[in-house]
């Protein structure tokens, strides 16, 4: 009874654009005489392209015509048709000024990423996504512990804190090794970002484009570069500096880290690819790496080895972004797939209330949203009861359409998200109390929070679950 | 006789001595806290969540413990005395047994059936006892029982649903009229009609081929109570067959099984029963026959 969903992860960076191919395992994991329970039992990376260099028109914008033709290579290499391709998601990542043009990207792209793929992400995301493909939520976990991995890029550092599997803290930093570039096999300085020379000026130097750097002060430069990466861990106290280079947000650290992972392409400069020519990427890449193996980082904390390094971004965007929902659900099946929906989620407060009071909350919150996304129909979701009577269900179903009538003559469908076993009997119930004359898309098993996207698939495994995909853009807020 | 206030006294005294003889014995202390708090006097340990409650005093890792033990009801992190269970583990477990044996050996209340707006028929078992030790008998209906069927419900519908003891009686008062209106609204949404419901006292499964033979529906669906176990006493099954009768295999059965809050929720299981029913009718088939 497996089914096997073939995935694409297209990660375009500031300096490396990767594809990989997961096949994703979905089985029916319940008794035979039981309710189903359908989950993904397996991951597994079929096909890893080489690593290109992110084709680039000027330094802040990227060359979308480029990327297709790499990606439609990959595909030929792979033996994969874009029609063969069910769920996946293509991310670019990096520096922000990099995606201006990101949905000019994107459009370019549609077509060879399957039906049912997610477009960018915030930074929150991509560490996450990056925490997962290099294995650092799985090993939380497994472990019961909690771990932060590093995603070290070219451009950015992007950071995910996971404790026993759920993701507890995300901060990303403009710290990442190709910051500062060298023309080739010199130590004169091709690029510097902004805030990169902002922060050589604070250490008293000079790293404007044209400019001979010495040995010394590029080392300097790393060391420095790593101590914003000890601060932000909290090995080290926080400097001002720190806040300057943090891009989004900073780690809360306000809890403690048992483990540390690495991913990204620094990290491979960390533990091995120590030998050889330091200006072999023409960047600082090698230098921030040996500076981060002999901080104190590696003194303080236990750094555990990453299941993926470079490519933990692309694995985590092909293989750990699809999850599937609950196996008893409500959709029609020409109302999916819906991208993007906006997430309006009832706290724990709102949720504790009488449900007569449901309808009312719900619409106060509708309006609210509607003030700042006119045009956008949100999905309604909250966690549920795990004990309800079939009187409470119908309660529940009058006070969302209550709650939900301002958008209800949207084209849009009506999509409730919960994370309790009920979405079947409720959508039913929604369904008849709209006289069947509205799509509905019921879904449960599924933890969304509030400010997060989400998008939701075509039936699987014989339409009984749907695949999801939940975007975090906002997360700690 | 000592007042209640004196007896206070001497326990504050004696605790208050025993915290005096040194850090000591620590385990003690903690594996009592969950049990004081929950209840000032005399509580009902079954009221306590096992999934929730770790007895280890000093775990390393509390909430990874918690989290393994969310996922099973099993009896694990209850700690030990010595090579011994601990008496809040041992009451548990006779709570219980306790528990399970009132499943089976109570009775669904006429009130229950009537709130149902059922009328009740009873197998050929005469009792309890009976019913516990004659199994062939709960399979079966006598004349009598077979002319008020004929009279009182409608013939040859789609669908016949009805309700049994079987054997937990607290499993059908706990979940029966949920999982109930929700087939029910699931067939209606899916346009099918259902014939009169009624309860079977004393009822075993296969008495539904009885039924099914007598009132002649295309889907028969029976509700029952499951042999409860020590995780629950709640426990509902849905059975259900295509075109049942007496002479079919026992494979022709399509079974939904641990309905209940802990499980799959009644009205949840409600909603699903009424899509497998529609796919039976589709595929004129139920059991091993058809392909969900």
């Amino acid at each position: 009874m497996k089914e096997t969903v073939l995935s694409v992860g297209i990660d375009i960076g500031t300096s490396t654009t990767q594809l990989v191919f997961s096949k994703i395992s979905l089985e029916n994991m319940a008794s035979m005489v039981s309710v189903p329970r359908i989950q993904i039992v397996d991951k597994e990376v079929v096909y890893r392209s080489d690593i290109h260099f992110t084709p680039l028109v000027s330094k802040v914008e990227i060359d979308a015509r480029a990327v297709r033709t790499i990606v439609e290579q990959e595909y030929v290499k792979a033996g994969v048709t874009p029609d063969q391709v069910q769920t996946g998601a293509v991310i670019i990542t990096g520096e922000t000024a990099r995606k201006q043009n990101a949905a000019e990207v994107l459009s370019m792209l549609s077509g060879l990423a399957g039906e049912f793929v997610v477009a960018t992400a915030g930074p929150s995301l991509e560490g996450i996504i990056a925490g997962k493909g290099a294995n650092a939520q799985q090993e939380s976990k497994k472990r019961g512990a909690t771990i932060a991995n590093l995603d070290i890029g070219g451009g950015t550092t992007n950071i995910a804190v996971f404790n026993n599997g759920e993701v507890i803290d995300t901060a990303c930093l403009d710290i990442g090794g190709r910051l500062i570039r060298f023309f080739d096999d010199t130590s004169t300085v091709a690029y510097c970002s902004d805030k990169m020379g902002r922060l050589t000026r604070s250490m008293g130097l000079n790293a404007d484009a044209g400019t001979p750097l010495s040995m010394e002060a590029i080392e300097a430069i790393a060391l420095r570069m790593t101590g914003i990466l000890e601060e932000v861990i909290g090995v080290v106290p926080a400097t001002e500096a720190l806040a300057t280079m943090v891009t989004d947000k900073d780690l809360k650290r306000d809890y403690a880290i048992d483990y540390i992972t690495f991913s990204g392409g620094v990290a491979d400069c960390i533990t091995t690819n120590r030998e050889g020519n330091d200006f072999q990427y023409n960047d600082l890449g090698r230098f921030l790496g040996r500076a981060i193996a002999k901080s104190r980082i590696f003194t303080e904390k236990q750094v555990l080895e990453s299941a993926e390094t470079i490519r933990a971004t692309v694995v985590g965007a092909g293989s750990h972004t699809t999850d599937i929902s609950g196996s008893t659900v409500t959709f029609n099946d020409d109302a999916l797939p819906v991208q993007n929906v906006p997430i309006l989620k009832l706290s724990e407060a709102d949720e504790a209330k009488p449900l007569e009071t449901w309808g009312r909350t719900i619409a106060e919150k509708v309006e609210w949203f509607r003030l700042k996304e006119e045009h956008q129909t949100p999905a309604l979701a909250f966690k549920g009861f795990d004990d309800i009577s079939f009187e409470g269900i119908q309660l529940l179903a009058g006070a969302i359409i209550q709650g939900m009538a301002s958008v209800m003559n949207d084209k849009e469908p009506l999509i409730v998200v919960v994370e309790c076993d009920l979405a079947k009997v409720l959508g039913q119930t929604l369904k008849a109390q709209l006289d069947f004359k509205k799509d509905v898309i019921c879904i449960d098993t599924v933890k969304v929070e509030n400010g997060d996207y989400i998008d939701i698939g075509q039936g699987l495994a014989g339409g009984k679950v749907v695949p999801v995909i939940v975007k975090t853009l906002l997360f700690g807020y | 006789m000592i007042s209640e206030d004196k007896i206070k006294d001497i326990i504050a005294e004696v605790l208050g001595s025993m915290g005096a003889m040194g850090a000591g014995d620590q385990a003690s202390t903690s594996q009592a806290s969950p049990a004081s708090e929950a209840c000032e006097a005399l509580c009902d340990l079954t009221a306590v969540d096992l999934k929730k409650e770790l007895m280890v005093p000093e775990p390393c890792n509390r909430e990874a413990y918690l989290k393994m033990k969310a996922t099973t009801p099993a009896r694990i992190g209850i700690w030990r005395a010595g090579p011994r269970p601990l008496t809040r583990s041992l009451l548990r477990f006779r709570a219980d047994h306790a528990v399970a044996q009132d499943a089976v050996f109570s009775n669904v209340s006429d009130a229950f059936v009537e709130s149902l707006g059922m009328f009740q028929i009873t197998s050929c078992c005469k009792d309890k006892d009976h019913f516990l030790t004659r199994p062939d008998l709960g399979r079966k209906l006598d004349d009598g029982t077979i002319a008020l069927l004929k009279e009182k419900c409608a013939l040859s519908p789609k669908v016949q649903v009805y309700i049994a003891d079987g054997l937990s009686s607290t499993a059908i008062e706990t979940n029966a009229k949920d999982a109930y209106s929700s087939i029910l609204q699931g067939l209606k949404g899916h346009g099918i009609e259902t014939g009169t419901p009624f309860f079977l006292k004393y009822g075993r499964v296969p008495a539904m081929d009885v039924v099914s033979e007598v009132l002649t529906p295309e889907v028969t669906v029976l509700l029952i109570g499951e042999r409860p176990g020590l995780a629950t006493g709640e426990s509902m099954s849905c059975y259900m067959a295509y075109k049942a009768s007496t002479t079919m295999p026992e494979a022709n059965r399509t079974v939904i099984s641990n309905i209940h809050k802990g499980g799959t929720p009644a009205v949840e299981a409600g909603a699903h029963i009424a899509d497998i029913i529609k796919t039976m009718l589709e595929q004129k088939a139920s059991g091993l026959d058809l392909k969900l």
